[in-house]
């Protein structure tokens, strides 16, 4: 495959001052533009570290991690943010503002220091909001908005950056069933449309399997398997990896998985 | 159109302060009097570019803690400012300039010391510890104040007790030209973070996934809202609220983007401290109120009222 290479990790080891183990052990994962990764594992297999760690935020013992072939460590955040659009797990909400003006904010990595914001600017959001079917919600207060809506103006705000690579961490905590799936269906979108590049935290392993090219399983720092859903989603990987006993039923040409009662009725 | 009618407010301010004071000088006098040209002018300019620097800082302050109820003074600068001030009495320093140097000097290192606990764990400004470094910090230094104060001889005690309050009765050119030498460049640079700002008040990942450099973004903004706050309280001793009020007032009348919160704080804060000052001398003439206590009793109803409608939305 000649498509371009966004991420390259290689080998990473992170380990976070004073902690008594590594939060990441030679963990590698590489994604190219227009691929769907997700991101899968139980609660502190090391997801959000190994984002921050692509993403310059966390300095790794050893191994590499890089964007588009230069160490994430040596980009300087103003530059990475004109590549990479981040919807982050949670963030603050202190003094009250308009959809409008939140996914203006993804333009800033582009602005000049005190120039004002240009033509060019204005398009960018609006076609991010437009991609993201938000622009009835452009006035709104952020405040007002449902938990569905809320992700897909952010999900705009990162579009607004015009990234070449989407990072979203468990986007999709606490929607119901029809945003959940707009959300992954936009994304998806966006990879096949745009040629985005997406890599996505989730605890959804159905959806993981349903939308995304490949899948990452983490578990205690260590990648425990990599590759197309198919291959990686095995019984024997998700009973070991999440603890709990399930069984695996293709679907559509994906597996897909049922938890199972642990003393069946 | 804002910044307009916030000129026009601004202009009306001077104007009238310019007017009115314990001293009758009549309108027609007024171009050629000496009290207005060396006295009462100074004495606004001056007013107003305090409340406008300390404006300007609570903007500053309230983004990098992000805490709506940051205000220039929490961070101990007034305790640093005050137990040098208090020092500069009891040990008579002489000179008109040993007074707001020995409050600088006490400011900057409180600010020091508090930058420096806030860098305990590690490479990262932590806002959290500043808040709560500047509060013990501040608290100490009123204790060692207060202690100074005790063994003082009463005409100094009460010098210092007033000049703890705030005031501009020692205005001059002199110190309206030392401040706006001074102000530029702490204003300047908070100005060009305008836009950073923005985004860390999303917090410290999401600004940073939006393309800030947080790290030295925190230190920029600490050092210069404090730098700027130091000089007002060298030339004017501790003016509480103005520093708090100010920055939620434009917030809640012109949105909460830096880029017009900065100019409309500065003038805003302008002129609200220029009329407190001047209600601050006519109102208990020939005496004078300390401006601080003008400030704290507009300020906090006006705070307990914004306060409400902050819970209620």
């Amino acid at each position: 495959m000649d498509r371009e290479l966004i991420v390259a990790v290689g080998d990473l080891t992170c380990r976070y001052a004073g902690a008594p183990r590594d939060a990441l052990r030679g963990v590698s994962l590489d994604v190219r533009a227009g691929e769907f990764h997700a991101l899968l594992g139980p609660n502190g297999s090391g997801k959000t570290t190994l984002l921050r760690a692509a993403l310059g935020l966390v300095r790794p013992v050893a191994g590499r991690a890089e964007i588009l072939g230069r160490p994430a460590g040596e980009w300087s955040r103003r530059d990475l943010a004109r590549v990479v659009g981040v919807v982050p797990q949670r963030e603050e909400n202190l003094f009250p503002q308009r959809v409008h003006e939140t996914v203006l904010l993804g333009r800033y990595p582009h602005l000049s220091l005190f120039g004002g914001v240009r033509a060019a600017d204005g398009a960018a959001v609006e076609r991010a909001l437009i991609a993201c079917d938000a622009v009835d919600l452009a006035d709104r207060w952020l405040w007002t908005l449902s938990g569905g809506e809320y992700q897909r103006v952010r999900l705009a705000r990162a579009l607004a950056q015009e990234p070449r690579l989407l990072v979203l961490d468990e986007p999709t905590t606490s929607l119901d069933l029809r945003h959940e799936m707009e959300l992954f269906e936009l994304v998806r979108d966006l990879v096949d449309g745009q040629g985005l590049a997406a890599l996505m935290i989730t605890h959804h392993v159905n959806l993981a399997a349903r939308f995304a090219d490949q899948v990452l399983i983490l578990a205690e720092g260590r990648a425990v398997a990599r590759g197309a859903p198919a291959d990686v989603l095995t019984r024997e990987t998700v009973e070991r990896v999440f603890s709990w006993p399930v069984a695996i039923e293709p679907f559509d040409g994906r597996p897909q998985m049922i938890p199972l009662r642990r003393h069946p009725s | 159109m804002n910044y307009v009618l916030l000129a026009g407010a601004a202009l009306t301010t001077l104007v009238v302060s310019l007017l009115v004071g314990p001293a009758n000088v009549p309108l027609g006098d007024v171009l050629a009097s000496p009290i207005v040209w060396q006295l009462r002018l100074p004495r606004a300019v001056l007013a107003f570019l305090v409340g406008g620097a300390l404006g300007v800082s609570g903007v500053g302050l309230q983004a990098l803690v992000r805490n709506p109820l940051a205000d220039p003074f929490l961070l101990g600068l007034s305790g640093g400012a005050g137990l040098g001030a208090v020092v500069a009495i009891a040990l008579h320093l002489p000179g008109p300039w040993a007074l707001p140097l020995a409050a600088f000097v006490g400011a900057v290192g409180a600010m020091a010391l508090v930058y420096r606990l806030g860098l305990m764990g590690g490479a990262e400004l932590d806002p959290r510890i500043l808040l709560l470094g500047g509060v013990a910090v501040g608290a100490f230094a009123a204790a060692v104040t207060t202690a100074l104060v005790s063994l003082a001889e009463a005409t100094e005690l009460r010098n210092a007790f007033l000049w703890l309050w705030g005031g501009f009765s020692g205005a001059s050119w002199t110190t309206v030209l030392v401040f706006l030498v001074y102000a530029p460049l702490p204003l300047v640079v908070l100005a060009a973070l305008a836009r950073p700002l923005d985004l860390l008040v999303l917090g410290e990942e999401p600004a940073q996934y939006l393309g800030a450099d947080v790290r030295r973004l925190k230190r920029l903004v600490y050092l210069s809202a404090s730098l700027l706050t130091a000089a007002a309280v060298a030339v004017a001793g501790v003016i509480g609220f103005v520093g708090l009020i100010v920055p939620h007032v434009c917030r809640l009348l012109w949105g909460r983007l830096h880029r017009t919160l900065f100019p409309t704080a500065f003038l805003t804060g302008g002129i609200l401290l220029a009329a407190a000052d001047t209600l601050a001398r006519t109102v208990v003439a020939p005496r004078e109120l300390p401006v601080g206590i003008v400030t704290a009793l507009v300020g906090v109803p006006l705070f307990g009222f914004l306060l409400r409608r902050w819970t209620v939305s």
